[in-house]
């Protein structure tokens, strides 16, 4: 595993937080908004809170079995429920602090387990995933844009034109309570899982962020910072960051396999 | 405000400011720009407008609509396009676009549905469409997407039911950034955008004056290797590798795998990325090159 973070070129604070716990195979990365400072509180509560929560609920979890109640697998029903817990925190810290009024944040995290990634999102911090040098945007963005893509009314090539880039749909605090999207993907040995916030592929086009990682993917820490390097070479108007986490082998789980999955991530 | 501006022979008529989200030419009077030319239909073309993105449709035109000198059905607007309808031309000026505080503009902020939708008052089905973009549950996803793709192939006509609730959107836009409070001021921002097209010009004369590796020695001797890519990997993956990037400023050389370190000029490289300058000699795996640059 391997992130990096960058204020960029233009703003002033940086915005964006992430964190990574390679012993429990979490990634998480947020791109706040709010004014003065609130945008960091906001990702920051969002990454402190999903990894606490996440940690704690690991302990009582066998993440291989469904969850009875609706039939989710307990990752997803872990993700959905951590979610909650960041917005609904966040959302209280913003209705009861002034300084911290309309504060919110997007959301990507992933969760290695049993061979599967779980990756839950809200808004436009995006997952990749680098399989057989192909890179494939394994979120789909809840933004203005992507539903113009969508409803045809925009090509992805003229939606990098577009003056509307700004704008999600869905965030993390602004409402009482936040929908995050969650699949689950298999994950082969070779992988490479990239998260990014918006700063990344604002900048720079999908096709040299798969250069970037498929050329330098011996060399996660390198690789992070030449996207970052990339980003705001670009003009880097906006905070990046990126997680970067690399399959070693299979992980599949066995008993106290917790204690193992340190060891298959870079 | 974007603004079209029309003018006939080179000589200005009228400017239009774009001010709603759906605006209409042709020659009958009811349109918003009226253009009394028997070369122009009825109802002629219209403009879209989400938020700050414009698009020109033509409506079944007898003549045809051209943008840039070809016919277009549909176009999004950049700035500067010119339009053509007849003998007329309409220039598309989008004084948003690159000038205004980009830190206001580009921070984050989130499209919701009204605050308090008076559940009394059940609203058109462009509300419908607002609360569906935010409101899709997660399970609902796979189903969403489908929903979506299947109003997808309506909305191609019904692009402008589309724009009503993303204008209403704008109307109920919550920007979170308070301006006020940036510590950067726009001015500071000012030198940065101009600084950014720099940085693309010197780009592509970088990409014009083509650094290139020249093999020295071993098998490919001779050979040469134009660092056309902004990342070019040199090395036997496994044993030895460095990357070249391209940059604003020039092309830089970085170790990434082996336990030997690339040579440039008889000197180890560290960890740290090294500028190249013409002719230097990097040695790799065992192999000589050379660095310059072309033309």
């Amino acid at each position: 595993m391997a992130t990096a973070t960058h204020t960029g070129m233009v703003r002033s604070h940086n915005e964006d937080s992430v964190n990574v716990e390679a012993d429990i195979g979490l990634a998480v990365l947020a791109d706040g908004m709010g004014g003065y400072n609130a945008g960091e509180v906001a990702s920051g509560i969002a990454t402190a809170l999903i990894t606490d929560e996440t940690k704690q609920a690991m302990m009582r979890l066998d993440l291989r079995k469904p969850d009875g109640a609706n039939g989710e697998t307990a990752p997803c029903a872990l993700l959905h429920d951590v979610v909650a817990k960041a917005n609904e925190s966040i959302y209280r810290a913003a209705n009861s602090q002034p300084q911290y009024a309309g504060m919110g944040t997007t959301l990507v995290v992933g969760l290695f387990y049993d061979n599967k990634v779980a990756v839950a999102h809200i808004g436009d911090s995006r997952c990749y995933r680098l399989r057989d040098n192909k890179l494939e945007q394994i979120t789909r963005d809840h933004s203005l844009l992507q539903e113009q893509i969508d409803s045809g009314l925009l090509t992805k090539e003229a939606a990098r034109r577009s003056q509307n880039k700004n704008l999600v749909t869905r965030a993390l605090g602004i409402e009482v309570s936040a929908a995050p999207e969650v699949h689950v993907h298999d994950v082969r040995s070779g992988d490479l899982y990239l998260m990014c916030s918006d700063g990344l592929n604002d900048m720079v086009e999908d096709e040299d962020i798969e250069l970037a990682v498929s050329s330098l993917s011996s060399n996660l820490p390198l690789a992070a910072s030449q996207l970052v390097q990339m980003a705001n070479d670009a003009g880097g108007r906006d905070n990046v960051s990126v997680v970067l986490i690399k399959i070693k082998k299979d992980f599949p789980a066995t008993d106290g396999w917790v204690s193992k999955v340190r060891s298959w991530f870079i | 405000m974007a603004k079209l501006i029309l003018s006939l022979d080179d000589r200005v008529i009228k400017d239009f400011e774009i001010s709603k989200e759906r605006m209409t030419i042709g020659r009958k009077p009811h349109n918003d720009i009226q253009i009394d030319n028997l070369a122009v239909s009825g109802e002629h073309a219209m403009i879209m407008t989400i938020l700050n993105d414009s698009f020109l449709e033509d409506l079944g035109s007898t003549n045809g609509t051209m943008v840039n000198g070809k016919a277009v059905k549909k176009h999004f607007l950049q700035p500067d396009d010119v339009v053509e309808i007849g003998k007329y031309k309409l220039r598309y000026v989008n004084e948003k676009a690159g000038k205004v505080s980009q830190e206001e503009f580009e921070k984050t902020m989130v499209l919701r549905a009204p605050a308090n939708p008076a559940p009394a008052a059940p609203r058109p089905a462009a509300t419908n469409t607002q609360t569906d973009i935010r409101g899709g549950r997660p399970t609902d996803t796979q189903a969403g997407f489908q929903t979506s793709t299947v109003s997808g192939a309506g909305a191609a006509q019904s692009a402008s039911g589309q724009a009503a609730p993303a204008a209403k959107g704008a109307a109920d836009l919550v920007n979170t950034q308070t301006n006020a409070g940036n510590a950067q001021p726009n001015a500071a921002n000012a030198p940065q955008s101009p600084g950014k097209k720099a940085a693309e010009v010197q780009m592509q004369s970088g990409a014009e004056s083509g650094g290139t590796i020249q093999i020295l020695s071993g098998p490919n001797a001779g050979r040469e290797l134009p660092l056309s890519k902004p990342l070019t990997t040199l090395g036997k993956p496994g044993m030895q590798v460095a990357v070249i990037a391209r940059r604003p400023q020039g092309y830089f050389i970085t170790h990434v795998e082996g336990t030997n370190f690339p040579v440039v000029n008889g000197k180890s490289l560290d960890a740290q990325a090294q500028k190249l300058k013409d002719h230097d000699i990097i040695e790799l795996a065992g192999v000589k090159m050379e660095f310059f640059l072309k033309g």
